[in-house]
Parts: C-alpha cells; sequence; structure tokens
C-alpha cells in the first residue's frame, strides 16, 4: 500500500496525468453469429477499449451450404434456384448472370423479348434490395419507421414477382436461354404503376432518414474508405462507387442490351462528411434507385414482342473451356468462373461473392471506431451472408 | 451420438422449498379448480371485498384514520401507475404502428388489441425465472425493484390538482427529482450483475447518460423556481391559475426556452429514443437488460413508462399550467392528465421517428450544449425576477409585451400542431399509405 | 487493350514467364510459371498501359487427370477498362505458391478460401487459415477425391 501523500498546494503541473499504475483492461467482444445488427450470420470478434474498438476480426462460414460443390453434381439448369439462394435479396440479379456465363460458354443467343424482360427484373430485384438496405440500416441506427415504409414499396415488388413467376423471392425466373415464362396480362400496366408510385416515396427516405441530422452524424465521417484502399481490397458495388470511383459494369463491359439505356452511375461526393464514409455508402444506393427506374421505364417502352425463350435441352451440354462473367448486382460484381470439360455438370463453378470480397475490407476500416460505429460500418457495406458463405 | 447439455437437477431448501411447494398447489390445483368456477369465484371475491371494507371502516378506520386513508391512497396511486403503465405500453405499439403505415394489435378483446397489455403480463407472469448462472444473484434480483420502486414513489409528492396529492411537501420538487434519480442505480446494477459484456456497456452508457442529464433537467426547473419563488410543485401549479397567459413557460423567454430543454433532458433520463442507447436495440440486443425475462424484465419496462408519465407530469404541473385550464373552466385533474398524455404521445412521436444519438454525441451534447445553455436560461430567469417589477416601469413594460407575444407563439404553435393533425389525417393515404393494396390482381 | 496486345505486351517484358497463351474465345488467358508469380502480378498492376487494379476472383480449380491444381486469377482495370486473367499450375501433390496479398490486398480472402477449400499453401501470407470450413476440419472440400467425413465432434453423419 502506498502512503497517500497530502499536498497542501494543487501539483497543476502534473494535474490531469494519470498515473501509470492504474490498471485498463482490453475487453474481447464477441458480436456473435446472432446480433441484430450483423446482417445475417456474421461473427465479429471485437477487441475494444471501453468504446474503442481496437481491432475487429470477422469469421464467416456459419451459412455455406457447399453450392460449388454441388454445382459439380447437377445439372447447369438444375443449378438455377442454387443461385436463388447466393445473394437471396437480389434472386433475378444472381440468376441472370449465372445464364450469361452459361449462355457465354455455350455460345447460346437469347431473343430481344427475354433481353428487355431481363433487364427490367433485374433493376427491380436491384430496388427491392436496395430497399432492404436502406431500411435495415436505419433500423441499426435506432430509426424504426423507415424500415417499415421501404418493406412496404417491397411489397409491391414481390406481388410483380409473384404475378410473373410464382415466387416473391427466390425466383429461378431468369433461366439459361431466356425467361422461363412470359409475363402475364396487364403486367406491364402494373410496374408502370408501381415505376409512378415509388419516385414520390424516395423523396419520403431522403426526409426521413438521409437527411435527418442525427443520422448524418452517425454516419458521415465513420468508416471513411479512400478510393485506391477499395480498389486495392476488391470493393464493387456501392462500396466502391460511393468512395468515388466511377465504375460500374453496366457501363464498362455492358451486357443484356444495357448499352441501349440512358442512365446514370451515382458516385459519392462527401456531400455530408468526408468521400468514402458510410452516408455516401448509403446514398449511393438511394440514388442507384431512382436510376433503375429510369432503366425499368426505358425497357418498358422498348419491350417487344416475340418468344422469351432459346429452347435448350433440359440436360444440356456445354463444349469444354472456361468462361468468367460478371455482373453487376446491388452488392457488387457477382462472377461465375464456370469450367466445362464437356460433360451434363460443371467441373467447376467458382462463385465470386460481392460481399466476400466488400466484407474483407472490414477489419482495415474497423480500429479507431467507437464500437456504435461498428453497426454502422456492417451497415453501410451492406452485407448478405449468402454469398459471402455460399 | 448428438450433445444433449445436462442439467443439473434443482434442489430447493428451507423456506424456497415451502414456497415452491405453496406455489406448486396454489398453481397446479387452487388456481385452476377457481377457474373451473369462475362465476362463482367472482361474485365470492366481491363479497369478500366489501366484508373486508366492512371490518376495516367498523373496527380499524375508529382507531387510526390516517392509516387507512394512507393505505387507501397509496394503493390508488400504484394502480394508477399500473394502469398509467399497461396503457402506456398499448398505446406505444398502437402508435408505433399507426405511424408505420400499419395498424398495431387488433385481436386480444375485441376493440383495436386493448387488452394487449394484460396478455402480454399474463404471458411474462408464468414464464420460467431464468438467472444466468455466472451472475451477482443477489445483486440480480433486487436491480429491477431500484428501478420500479423510486418511480413508484415520484408519483407520491405528484400533485394532480389542489388536494388531489398525497404528501403535500414543501420541497415536492426536489423529492420527485431525487427518486427519478435513483433509478440509475437499479440499471447499472442490473447490467453489471448480468455478467454479460453487452449488459456491462448498456448499464456504463445508461450511467453516463442519466446522470450527466440530471444536471440540465434539474437546472430547467430551476428556472421555473426562481420565477416562483418555491420548490412545492402544488404552489408552482397555483401560479398559474390565470387561464393561457399565466402558464409558466409564456412568463419568460428563458422560461419558453427551459421548457424545450427540460423535454429534451427528460427524454434522455427516460432512456427514450434518441437518447436509447442503453437499451439500443440494434448493437446490444437489450442494453442492461439482456439477461432479465419474465416478470423482472416486465418490471424494467414498467419503470420506464411510469418514468416518462412522471416527468411529462412535473413538466404541465411547472411549464404548462398543471391543473389549470387554458380556456378559463374549472381547474379540475382531467386536465392534468390530458396535458401529461399529450406530452408522453410527444415522446412515442419522437422515439418512432428519430434514429438513436451515439454516446459520445449524447455527452458532447449535454456538456457542451445543454449544460451552458441550461445555465444561461437559469441565470436569465433569475435576473428577470429581479428587474421585472414596479420599479423598473420601462422593463416591465417591455416584459408584459413579451410575456403576451410568448402567449401567441404558444397559440400559434397549438394551432400549427392541430393543423398538421388536419392535414395528415385528410392526406392520410397519399403520405402513409397503406400496406395493403386493392388494385392488384387477385386482391 | 485488346487481349492480343496485352499477352504481347506481357511477352515483351518477360517471355520466360509465359508458358500458354490464348488470345481467342471466350476467356483470353495467359499460363505463367508459378515461379514468376509476384513479378508478373506487380507488371500487370503497375505497367501504366495495363493498370489491372481491381483483383475480381482467384479460383482454383483441380485436375486429378493432369495431376495438377490450377489457380485462375481474373484482373480488370477500374482505370482503363480492359479485362484479363492468369493461370498457374501446381503440383496436386504438395501445392504452394507465393501469394500476391502485396500486390493486390483482395487476394488475401480468396487465397484463405483456395486453402480451405483446396489445399493450396500460400507463401508469406499474413494470415493463412480456414475461412469458411471450422478451424479443425479435416480435408480440402472442393477436392475430386475429397471424402466426406463420418463423424466431426461426436455429431455422425449418415453418408
Amino acid at each position: 500500500m502506498k502512503e497517500i501523500e497530502l499536498h497542501s498546494q494543487p501539483d497543476l503541473l502534473h494535474d490531469g496525468e494519470v498515473p501509470s499504475d492504474i490498471r485498463t483492461e482490453e475487453i474481447m467482444l464477441n458480436m456473435g453469429p446472432q446480433h441484430p445488427s450483423t446482417h445475417g450470420v456474421l461473427r465479429v470478434v471485437l477487441q475494444t477499449d471501453g468504446e474503442l474498438v481496437l481491432k475487429a476480426t470477422p469469421y464467416i462460414g456459419y451459412l455455406h451450404r457447399c453450392a460449388e460443390k454441388i454445382a459439380e453434381k447437377v445439372t447447369y439448369r438444375q443449378f438455377t434456384p442454387y443461385t436463388d439462394r447466393l445473394d437471396y435479396l437480389s434472386a433475378m440479379n444472381n440468376n441472370l448472370g449465372y445464364a450469361l456465363a452459361v449462355e457465354k460458354l455455350g455460345g447460346i443467343e437469347v431473343p430481344p423479348r427475354a433481353d428487355y424482360l431481363r433487364v427490367i427484373f433485374a433493376e427491380l430485384n436491384r430496388i427491392a434490395s436496395h430497399l432492404v438496405a436502406i431500411g435495415s440500416y436505419g433500423l441499426d441506427m435506432g430509426a424504426y419507421t423507415p424500415l417499415v415504409y421501404s418493406f412496404r414499396e417491397r411489397e409491391w415488388i414481390m406481388d410483380l414477382f409473384e404475378a410473373a413467376c410464382g415466387a416473391r423471392l427466390t425466383c429461378s425466373y431468369i433461366t439459361i436461354g431466356g425467361i422461363r415464362e412470359d409475363v402475364p396480362e396487364g403486367w406491364v400496366q402494373q410496374c408502370r404503376e408501381f415505376l409512378d408510385y415509388f419516385e414520390s416515396k424516395i423523396a419520403d427516405y431522403n426526409n426521413l432518414l438521409s437527411y435527418n441530422h442525427i443520422f448524418v452524424n452517425r454516419t458521415a465521417n465513420v468508416g471513411i474508405c479512400p478510393a485506391d484502399l477499395a480498389v486495392a481490397y476488391g470493393l464493387t458495388g456501392p462500396c466502391l462507387r460511393g468512395s468515388g470511383v466511377a465504375w460500374d459494369l453496366r457501363k464498362a463491359t455492358p451486357y443484356c442490351r444495357y448499352n441501349e439505356f440512358d442512365f446514370d452511375i451515382p458516385v459519392g461526393q462527401g456531400a455530408n462528411g468526408t468521400l468514402g464514409d458510410c452516408w455516401d455508402r448509403y446514398f449511393v444506393r438511394v440514388l442507384e434507385m431512382v436510376q433503375s427506374v429510369r432503366i425499368i421505364r426505358q425497357a418498358l417502352d422498348k419491350l417487344t414482342e416475340g418468344p422469351v425463350q432459346t429452347k435448350v435441352p433440359r440436360i444440356m451440354k456445354l463444349p469444354a473451356g472456361v468462361v468468367y462473367y460478371e455482373v453487376e448486382n446491388p452488392r457488387g460484381q457477382l462472377g461465375f468462373h464456370l469450367v466445362s470439360d464437356g460433360g451434363t455438370s460443371p467441373y467447376r463453378l467458382k462463385i465470386r461473392g460481392p460481399s466476400f470480397c466488400n466484407l474483407s475490407v472490414l477489419p482495415v476500416l474497423a480500429p479507431n471506431c467507437l464500437l456504435a460505429d461498428i453497426a454502422a460500418l456492417i451497415g453501410s457495406i451492406d452485407v448478405v451472408m449468402g454469398e459471402v458463405d455460399r | 451420438m448428438t450433445y444433449i447439455p445436462q442439467r443439473p437437477p434443482v434442489q430447493y431448501k428451507g423456506l424456497s422449498l415451502v414456497i415452491a411447494r405453496l406455489a406448486t398447489w396454489l398453481g397446479g390445483i387452487v388456481i385452476p379448480l377457481l377457474l373451473q368456477l369462475a362465476w362463482p369465484v367472482f361474485i365470492a371475491a366481491i363479497v369478500v371485498i366489501v366484508a373486508f371494507v366492512w371490518v376495516v371502516g367498523r373496527f380499524i378506520n375508529p382507531l387510526l384514520p390516517w392509516i387507512v386513508r394512507d393505505f387507501i391512497v397509496v394503493v390508488g396511486l400504484l394502480a394508477f401507475a399500473c394502469i398509467v403503465a399497461i396503457i402506456g405500453i398499448w398505446g406505444e405499439r398502437k402508435v408505433a404502428g399507426r405511424i408505420q403505415s400499419r395498424l398495431g394489435p387488433m385481436r386480444t378483446g375485441v376493440w383495436h388489441g386493448w387488452a394487449q397489455s394484460l396478455a402480454d403480463g399474463l404471458k411474462f407472469v408464468q414464464k420460467e425465472d431464468l438467472i444466468p448462472r455466472e451472475a451477482d444473484g443477489p445483486l440480480f434480483r433486487l436491480a429491477p425493484y431500484i428501478a420500479l420502486v423510486p418511480a413508484f414513489c415520484a408519483y407520491l409528492a405528484l400533485p394532480f390538482g389542489v388536494g388531489w396529492v398525497f404528501r403535500d411537501a414543501d420541497v415536492s420538487l426536489l423529492f420527485v427529482l431525487a427518486m427519478l434519480a435513483i433509478e440509475v442505480l437499479g440499471v447499472i446494477m442490473g447490467g453489471w450483475a448480468s455478467n454479460s459484456k453487452w449488459s456491462l456497456y448498456g448499464a456504463m452508457r445508461e450511467g453516463c447518460q442519466l446522470v450527466s442529464y440530471e444536471i440540465p433537467m434539474g437546472l430547467s426547473l430551476l428556472a421555473a423556481v426562481a420565477a416562483t419563488g418555491s420548490v412545492s410543485l402544488v404552489q408552482l401549479g397555483e401560479a398559474q391559475s390565470g387561464g393561457w397567459f399565466s402558464w409558466l413557460i409564456f412568463r419568460n423567454p428563458f422560461l419558453f426556452f427551459a421548457f424545450f430543454t427540460y423535454y429534451v433532458a427528460s427524454l434522455a433520463s427516460c432512456k427514450r429514443s434518441p437518447f436509447d442507447l442503453p437499451e439500443g436495440e440494434s448493437e446490444l440486443v437489450a442494453g442492461f437488460h439482456t439477461e432479465y425475462s419474465g416478470f423482472r424484465f416486465v418490471m424494467f419496462f414498467f419503470a420506464e413508462y411510469v418514468a416518462m408519465f412522471a416527468v411529462s407530469a412535473l413538466a404541465t404541473i411547472i411549464f404548462l399550467g398543471g391543473w389549470h385550464s387554458p380556456v378559463g373552466g374549472p381547474s379540475t385533474p382531467l386536465w392534468f392528465l390530458i396535458k401529461s398524455t399529450f406530452l408522453v404521445w410527444v415522446q412515442m412521436w419522437i422515439r418512432w421517428t428519430l434514429p438513436r444519438i451515439r454516446i459520445d454525441q449524447v455527452m458532447h451534447a449535454c456538456v457542451k450544449y445543454l449544460l451552458p445553455f441550461t445555465l444561461l436560461l437559469f441565470l436569465g430567469s433569475s435576473l428577470w425576477q429581479l428587474i421585472d417589477n414596479p420599479t423598473h416601469p420601462v422593463f416591465e413594460g417591455f416584459a408584459h409585451l413579451l410575456h403576451y407575444g410568448l402567449g401567441v407563439i404558444g397559440l400559434l404553435l397549438l394551432g400549427l400542431y392541430f393543423a398538421g393533425m388536419v392535414y395528415g389525417y385528410w392526406n392520410r393515404n397519399r403520405l402513409v399509405g397503406q400496406m395493403a393494396r386493392k388494385h392488384l390482381p387477385g386482391a | 487493350m485488346t487481349p492480343l496486345e496485352i499477352i504481347e505486351l506481357l511477352k515483351k517484358h518477360d517471355a520466360d514467364s509465359v508458358v500458354v497463351a490464348v488470345a481467342d474465345g471466350p476467356y483470353p488467358h495467359v499460363v505463367i510459371t508459378a515461379e514468376k508469380l509476384v513479378k508478373v502480378a506487380d507488371f500487370l498492376k503497375t505497367e501504366p498501359r495495363l493498370r489491372f487494379d481491381l483483383l475480381r476472383c482467384i479460383s482454383a480449380v483441380d485436375w486429378p487427370a493432369k495431376n495438377s491444381i490450377e489457380l485462375a486469377y481474373d484482373l480488370i482495370s477500374t482505370s482503363l477498362g480492359h479485362a484479363f486473367a492468369f493461370k498457374v499450375l501446381l503440383d496436386r501433390a504438395d501445392p504452394q505458391v507465393e501469394s500476391v496479398g502485396g500486390v493486390w490486398p483482395a487476394a488475401q480472402w480468396h487465397e484463405r478460401e483456395a486453402f480451405d477449400l483446396m489445399g493450396v499453401t500460400f507463401l508469406h501470407h499474413p494470415d493463412l487459415r480456414r475461412i469458411l470450413m471450422p478451424e479443425d476440419w479435416p480435408g480440402h472440400p472442393l477436392r475430386k477425391d475429397y471424402q466426406d467425413v463420418a463423424e466431426y465432434r461426436g455429431l455422425k453423419f449418415k453418408p
């Protein structure tokens, strides 16, 4: 026991210095696979000093369902439902990527009506996926209402999907050779009504969430990812565009007649803080929804009559070869590295999930954040564990 | 071989064995038997209560009239607080639903799910009492009581009207503030005793936040005390007996702002959004009460709603004229209830609109902005009293002008609120919309 | 730049590294030697006319018939817009290669996955451990000769 020395005069020179023998401990905190704000079964082990995060280590694999191994056993057409379940919030886009990869290797042409319908459904799914991202991001920040509003809009999109293919979420609608079946009568009119209704709602989200002072304070200047770091770590999609890099596969390497449409690429500008912070990534998603509405309108106008499918055999064989095909998913670039040996199943199908690469930047951005900022960070990266773990 | 966890068998000893046996007898035999005989039991219960009241009135009241009166009033206050919590929980869910373009509870009880809270209470009461193995037993069990009981105690000094108060103390304002402040202890104990790092985070944030925001809360109220010169809630209420323009909130501009700073600080002290970081649902699962289930959780939950009403009641009495009518009719506790309920509704409105503020921003807001501002308000209000008197006629005239100007601003704000209400209701389909759409095929 | 031009540039820089070059077809790529991997990667990233700054994917393919494991690196340039790929063939008995994490940090997680599912060891990787499977899982599941485990930590699996 040290003797306590009493000073009659306050020692102002050394006032405020903490004696070096006070013990502080770092806490190892487990944001386990079950957590309200890890967007699925993601486990992050945090080393914190009070509220300050020193180190974050993500552990994945809790949703690993061996999709790539299954691909080597089932036929090409049988694998389409598995692609639904990769990024389960944007099933149409996953279907599209897989179908395009197989069609490229097999040299299969798709009729123009199918192309336009593919674009319409892919962009509708982009809107639906971004609605979930925005709503759940608001929920992470404590705003309970935007979630319910965005899901209300999403219900209409789900109804449109259900009318077209019978499923709301895991559609398997865009198949190899085109689309499974044509849209029913009156569907185009319903789609136009939805677009007219939806555009006014985006202003609601901006008023309620995007420009809300508290929300901006929580997300601006948090998790700043500079452009070179983003590219170096393989970030794609809104995470990359939020850092200021104007890179979108729909413009750079257009597929599926995207070069016929007139739309912009929203890029983060650091409007409310620093370029590349969480708010930029979030706002890029809001702006992308506006652009998607534009694209869908143009596609609906260009819709031609005709078949929606090129006949492919049920058990099809692809010529031996390799192809790597990427599409622009709502979360980034989804890639399929398809190796065929001439058989009825893929020899090897490697799926490049955008969230897998986006998540790899988390240990780099997390240090020196506060604990509450980790939720903001993970929400702005917008991971879906289905495509991280496959 | 699948892994099945083995639970050690529970062994009761001594008093807990007696209680366990009693509970089994009651819950397993007596209560089901009574429920079989519903109507006769109901009538028998009424007979028993009437007999009890007759016995008390005949034999105990003449001896100790004060104890009977105190007992009845305290039981009545407890009942009122419970009803406030129950209606508050139901109202919160309905309000949340309507703001989110859905309906809220609709089924339990035939009309708009009014019995939802009762059903939830029944559900919680029969839940298994889980205590984490490594939790600090005595503290874990004690914490909900320390959170709930002081919130109830605050009602002991809250006047609902002149003569409608349990104990009219000279320092009732300080008593109520002190009681509301004890809740911090319960929360910190609950978070610490849960032996979970997440609960600990909630408790530590709570400790910071609540204790810091007590100061702007108290200072704003002190500004009002400076205006009337009394710390007694009844006298503070009686000082506003002249209709709308005599309300303390309009007396001087400092008090006008003091109402808003008090309201914001009271949001923080009730852990309501946007200050609900201690129970931040999306980060800490449930914060300090993560490990609590069943009736212990209900106590924390009730404590929140009881405290919400208590701070709203305080704001009503001190700033909004208490039980006095704004339009000149009789001053009844009904006006008090209406105004307090309005403030509680505004609390709920704010909760479902705004996101959560981060803890360091919460502390910054308190220490850097709210605290100096409320000090300024207190100073200003005190100085205002010094010079707002007949010896400074020019200033007094200016003060009168400001006083009535503020009253008019208040009327405008109220008018704006009602206009907004009408506009929102008129355009409710366009603004909020419905989850169900009627135009899709098959709908 | 077309794939043919890219291959010409690469050959001009270091002709020894290129084993096979495929310029036509759905997948233009080069096969390079494993020893020159990091040098070629660095060249592809830093050469001003190429500037392949985004590593899209590292795919590991098991060819037991050729007794080798093939790693395919897919690249794209966000500044110049062209795409390319290169492959490395490794000995199936002991697949080892240098990590390109120093050139593209994105490679770190892809290489962990290749290690986890295919058993390729990456030298000088900062944190080479399993990423998708549990830490103590035996075997490398995506190999063609992988046998399912019968029991893991007390849980039995029916075949």
